[in-house]
């Protein structure tokens, strides 16, 4: 008789050495796993029982070291956190399980951080204070100045948030997810003294915050649920709080939308583009919009949609807004 | 069936850069019997960059949004990824922090209005599915698609963060998501099967990383090429203007030709309801695309 309920599942993995192999290539390996195992346990079972020579990172077990995050269907996953049974649930009884990033892997599940541990440390994310080395009292915070971290101090530096940004695959300059977040886990930290250090750091263009795409792939792929994107909205409010925003398309394009939305209710989008670009700037996009005009997706001016009762959101612009800019 | 009826949250593209996007949805939600009442006081969501500047703000203008389909007694239906995703979050934040919702509340009394948190918030995608029924919609194709390849493109603001959206997305999972899929069959379609249906497509860096936005959409488009797509379908007019707008510029950044006609759900939709393409708007895509 049997005690668990077991469901028989292929696993297809992704197999590479980088000093012998040309190309990667994927390998089956089918088991009757049990309701609690996780992917830790098939890695393992990999490893234990059919090849020894299969590669991953696996340390603490209970997802605080984050070492073995790899990627299930595509799915970004904390091996020793996720259950097979619920990874069938969504994609059925085949399980694709591949490293964080293939374009860094080294051997099978692991992968080169470096990229990683880079952009990390070049947000200073570390505590810049003044503290003596023998302080005489106890250097408490309070309750509510640890509730502004948002728990960004739980951030395991898995990396997944980093790996599953789009913007980090295209863009070799953009810190990513991972490093901005910890960039706010200082910022709002009461003790810190190097807040406007931190955000002319990630106020570069190309770099910093502004490219961030708004994808909300680091807000899936974070195994602590912490949402990076919302730590990266927050640092581009530090950046106009702080009076620290430049005069350029990204801070133009984010401040547009007020004038627009004051004006019609409705965006204007023509007008957005040529704020944000500036008058010569906007010349760029002429051959687009001429395409545009042609097919008939270019209003004029005088064709502009007004929303009703905009002496309603004028008096709420003046009532609400927080920051100002130039 | 009683007829569905909704507030229309219609946003800014619809009215100025998709008017395609306008028409297909009217001429669709006519053929159904559904009834799409305006919100004519609604403002723009502040698309995701809003936010950025002045996040207080963003909110109060969304409560505000929302307050109108609550004085209506009706679910709001929008049309754009991104106008849904902000919508939604406000409400998420709302009915989620009583002490934010009084700070919000205390800003709209001023103007007489009150965010109760009694209106759902839906993308038009998911008020078919689910609300008119997948099988309802079959019922009515004329033209099956049964001769087009087409690849979903779900867009992100759409399916994350799942947490969000919840049941409003028939709590679709955002690493394989189904609904436009099962659109795509329910249409007498093929739905392709490719990497990139659940990825970004760049439009929210297009001015200040046009490189960053054009590599992402590009690597999207040559995903459903090489996968033999006839075209591409999406939920959302941004996707859609970076997808065929911006076809020429992703090509030369990509290198080769990533040329692929890219409809609007609803365009796709009333193809398939045997609708005059014109009524359609279809002859505003930029990429042509004939259906016979």
């Amino acid at each position: 008789m049997k005690i668990y309920d077991t469901k028989k599942v292929n696993f297809k993995v992704f197999r590479y050495n980088k000093d012998t192999d040309r190309m990667p290539y994927y390998q089956n390996f089918s088991f009757d796993v049990a309701q609690d195992e996780v992917i830790l346990d098939i890695l393992n079972k990999i490893k234990w029982e059919r090849d020894g020579s299969f590669s991953y990172r696996r340390s603490c077990r209970h997802g605080i070291c984050g070492s073995c995050a790899i990627k299930v269907n595509n799915k970004p996953v904390l091996s020793c956190k996720e259950r097979v049974f619920d990874l069938i649930e969504i994609f059925g009884y085949e399980l694709v399980l591949e490293p964080q990033d293939m374009k860094s892997a080294i051997k099978d599940m692991v992968v080169d951080k470096e990229r990683f541990w880079q952009k990390y440390s070049s947000v200073k994310p570390f505590l810049v204070a003044n503290i003596e080395a023998h302080p005489k009292s106890k250097n408490i915070i309070s309750q509510e100045e640890a509730d502004r971290l948002e728990e960004a101090d739980y951030c395991i530096q898995c990396g997944n948030c980093f790996f599953a940004c789009p913007s980090v695959d295209v863009n070799g300059d953009y810190i990513g997810p991972a490093a901005l977040l910890k960039a706010f886990r200082f910022n709002v930290d009461v003790r810190d003294n190097a807040k406007r250090d931190r955000l002319d750091i990630v106020n570069q263009e190309s770099s910093g915050v502004w490219d961030c795409v708004k994808c909300y792939e680091c807000a899936e792929a974070c195994p602590k649920d912490l949402s990076p994107i919302d730590k990266i909205t927050k640092l581009h409010n530090q950046i106009f709080e702080e009076n620290m925003a430049k005069d350029n398309v990204a801070t133009r394009h984010a401040v547009g939308f007020k004038d627009s939305i004051a004006k019609h209710g409705f965006l204007d989008e023509g007008e957005l583009v040529r704020y944000s670009e500036g008058n010569i700037g906007v010349l760029k996009h002429v051959p687009e919009a001429i395409h545009m005009f042609k097919n008939g997706k270019l209003i004029m001016p005088w064709q502009m949609p007004k929303s009703q009762k905009l002496d309603e959101v004028d008096k709420l612009i003046k009532s609400c807004s927080t920051v100002k800019f130039k | 069936m009683e007829n569905l009826k909704y507030a229309f949250f219609v946003g800014c593209t619809p009215k100025q850069s998709t008017p395609e996007l306008m028409q297909s949805t009217l001429a669709i939600a006519q053929e159904f019997g559904i009834e799409l009442v305006e919100l004519v006081e609604a403002t723009c969501c502040g698309a995701s960059h809003m936010q950025d500047y002045d996040d207080f703000l963003s909110l109060v203008l969304n409560a505000r949004n929302i307050c109108y389909a609550e004085k209506r007694g009706l679910t709001i239906v929008t049309v754009c990824n991104t106008c849904q995703l902000n919508l939604a979050t406000a409400k998420y934040r709302l009915d989620h922090d009583e002490k934010l919702k009084k700070r919000v509340n205390d800003k709209l009394n001023e103007v007489g209005l009150e965010y109760k948190g009694t209106s759902q918030i839906k993308h038009f995608l998911y008020a078919l599915i689910d609300d008119y029924g997948i099988d309802a919609i079959a019922s009515r194709v004329k033209k099956p698609l049964k001769d087009l390849y087409i690849a979903p493109f779900y867009g992100c603001h759409n399916i994350r963060p799942k947490e969000v959206h919840g049941a409003s997305n028939g709590n679709e999972d955002p690493y394989k998501p189904t609904s436009l899929d099962r659109l795509i069959v329910a249409l007498g379609g093929n739905s392709v099967e490719y990497g990139h249906k659940n990825k970004c497509c760049g439009f929210h860096v297009e001015l200040q990383a046009p490189k960053t936005a054009n590599k992402i959409s590009g690597g999207a488009m040559l995903d459903a090429i090489e996968n033999r797509a006839d075209t591409m379908v999406t939920p959302c007019p941004l996707c859609h203007l970076r997808l065929d707008v911006q076809q020429k510029n992703i090509s030369k950044e990509m290198g080769e030709d990533v040329s692929i006609p890219i409809l609007h759900m609803p365009q796709m939709v009333g193809l398939a309801l045997g609708i005059d393409p014109d009524k359609l708007g279809i002859k505003h895509n930029i990429t042509k695309f004939t259906f016979a």
